[in-house]
């Protein structure tokens, strides 16, 4: 039985080998992001997400304890 | 928290089983008691006393009065507004809306939306038209002409024909008028003609003087936005009976004054939550710029309150244009943001170009904190000096601390801040 751990990298699942396959991109948050891989002919598919409350985290709690 | 869901699901129920029927033109004094106690003047928007109102209230003020013979002119009646002599409240605490200016006062004809379901009524005025007119702080002797006729004229003949006709179902017209490119706010044109020709045969029939029924037929049918007053008594018909349900976040009232935006929310029952109003952004007539322009005004937003006006602008591409939304392809694209923020859709006033969405139902003020987006509304724009009319027409966002002081003092209210 294989005893290494299932996140270790090899050198056929390491980082390197992430780059040297066509990737499946999402990129959340700022459109930004996106565009730029599209711009560069990445396939890439852009998730509208924000942080709840615009990030204040006093609202965040509150809409957190009241179930949004 | 399942109990917020469960209110808000009946605070969506009681809105969509509304059943709002025009069922007569009567004098305001004879349903809103308050009237006639006092020099009453109610207004657009939340609370507001003389000294904060912005210039075309004041104008709407210093004419109303003058129409109900509190003052001898429009310098006497601005004196004796300022010495306190008049007594201001808001129409919604009155089961009444107007837009703008909003005057209502004791003498004037206001329509009558009764709510079947729910056995409520709620008021408004009948719309001016376009030009010079007190909704828009007019106030010289042709708006005061206008008013009488109103009162005297057209009142008594639409009173008598609405009777003739047993009531005038308004679900039906909004929902036809959605499929024809209204979105019952700055358009209202097919609802307007489809009004018209629900009463015209009533009118007819009614009437004994025909110069008075051509008069009464070219006045309504040459006002595009005669249908607006309509669709507000509509809305306040449909959302008071959603008022105090308890843990409900839906609100129940958006509305303004021309200087502070207020809502309500139903699980906070009768307490308004306000900042100051936003300055629409626009398209201007010839002549006018924003310079001119007076910041947000009128009870108008109880349109988008039941999903209407901005919130059905998929419904109405060319709307879009005259509000300097963007592009007609846009329009769908307002739509679906304020749903991000409603509980619900309307599944019987639907928008074909978007594949029979109904339109967003029930603003929940815990998604427009969460998603940060406030509410769009579609308005008219007034000069900021009384008297001059409609400069524009534009699209406003309803202030973001409206909603978040609401979410703070309702999650007090609820135990968990």
């Amino acid at each position: 039985m294989d005893k290494s751990p299932p996140h270790e990298s090899s050198p056929e699942s390491g980082p390197r080998a992430l780059f040297e396959q066509s990737l499946d991109i999402i990129s959340v948050g700022l459109e930004g992001f996106a565009d730029e891989l599209s711009s560069q002919q990445v396939q890439v598919t852009h998730l509208d997400w924000r942080p709840p409350a615009e990030g204040d985290p006093e609202l965040a709690d509150l809409l957190s304890k009241l179930g949004s | 928290m399942e109990r917020i869901e469960l209110a808000n699901q009946k605070a969506v129920e009681t809105m969509l089983a509304g059943d709002p029927v025009l069922v007569d033109v009567v004098t305001a004094g004879d349903v809103i008691p308050a009237l006639t106690e006092a020099k009453l003047i109610l207004h657009a928007g939340p609370p507001i006393s003389w000294e904060r109102m912005c210039g075309p209230m004041q104008g709407a003020v210093a004419g109303i009065a003058v129409f109900e013979g509190w003052a001898t002119d429009l310098d006497d009646a601005t004196k004796k507004a300022a010495s306190g002599e008049f007594e201001f409240q808001p129409n919604h605490h009155h089961s009444a809306v107007g837009p703008m200016t909003g005057m209502t006062t004791r003498s004037q004809p206001v329509m009558v939306v009764l709510n079947r379901t729910s056995g409520n009524h709620a008021y408004c005025c009948i719309n001016e038209g376009l030009g010079k007119v007190m909704r828009f702080g007019g106030n010289d002797a042709s708006v005061l002409q206008r008013l009488a006729w109103l009162k005297d004229a057209l009142a008594p003949l639409m009173s008598a024909a609405i009777k003739h006709s047993e009531g005038i179902n308004l679900k039906n017209i909004v929902a036809r008028g959605l499929t024809m490119g209204d979105e019952m706010h700055q358009r209202n044109v097919a609802c307007s003609g489809l009004l018209l020709r629900e009463l015209a045969p009533h009118m007819a029939a009614v009437s004994t003087d025909s110069k008075l029924l051509s008069e009464a037929l070219r006045f309504m049918g040459s006002n595009d936005q005669f249908f607006l007053n309509v669709g507000m008594a509509t809305g306040k018909a449909i959302m008071d009976p959603v008022r105090d349900i308890a843990h409900s976040t839906v609100v129940t009232a958006m509305s303004r004054n021309g200087t502070d935006f207020g809502i309500r929310v139903s699980g906070l029952g009768d307490q308004w939550f306000t900042a100051p109003v936003e300055m629409p952004e626009g398209l201007y007539f010839p002549g006018f710029s924003e310079a001119d322009a007076n910041p947000d005004m009128g009870d108008s937003t109880i349109v988008e309150t039941i999903g209407l006006g901005g919130f059905a602008m998929g419904a109405s591409p060319a709307v879009a244009g005259f509000v300097g939304a963007g592009a007609a392809s846009d329009a769908a694209i307002f739509t679906k943001d304020m749903s991000e923020i409603c509980c619900a859709e309307n599944p019987e006033w639907s928008i074909p170009g978007m594949d029979y969405l109904g339109v967003p139902t029930g603003i929940d003020i815990r998604r427009v904190v969460d998603v940060g987006v406030a509410p769009t509304i579609n308005t008219g724009i007034a000069h900021k000096k009384p008297g001059i009319g409609q400069v524009g027409a534009g699209v406003v966002r309803a202030p973001m601390r409206c909603f978040t002081d609401a979410l703070r003092a309702f999650a007090v209210k609820e135990g968990v801040a």
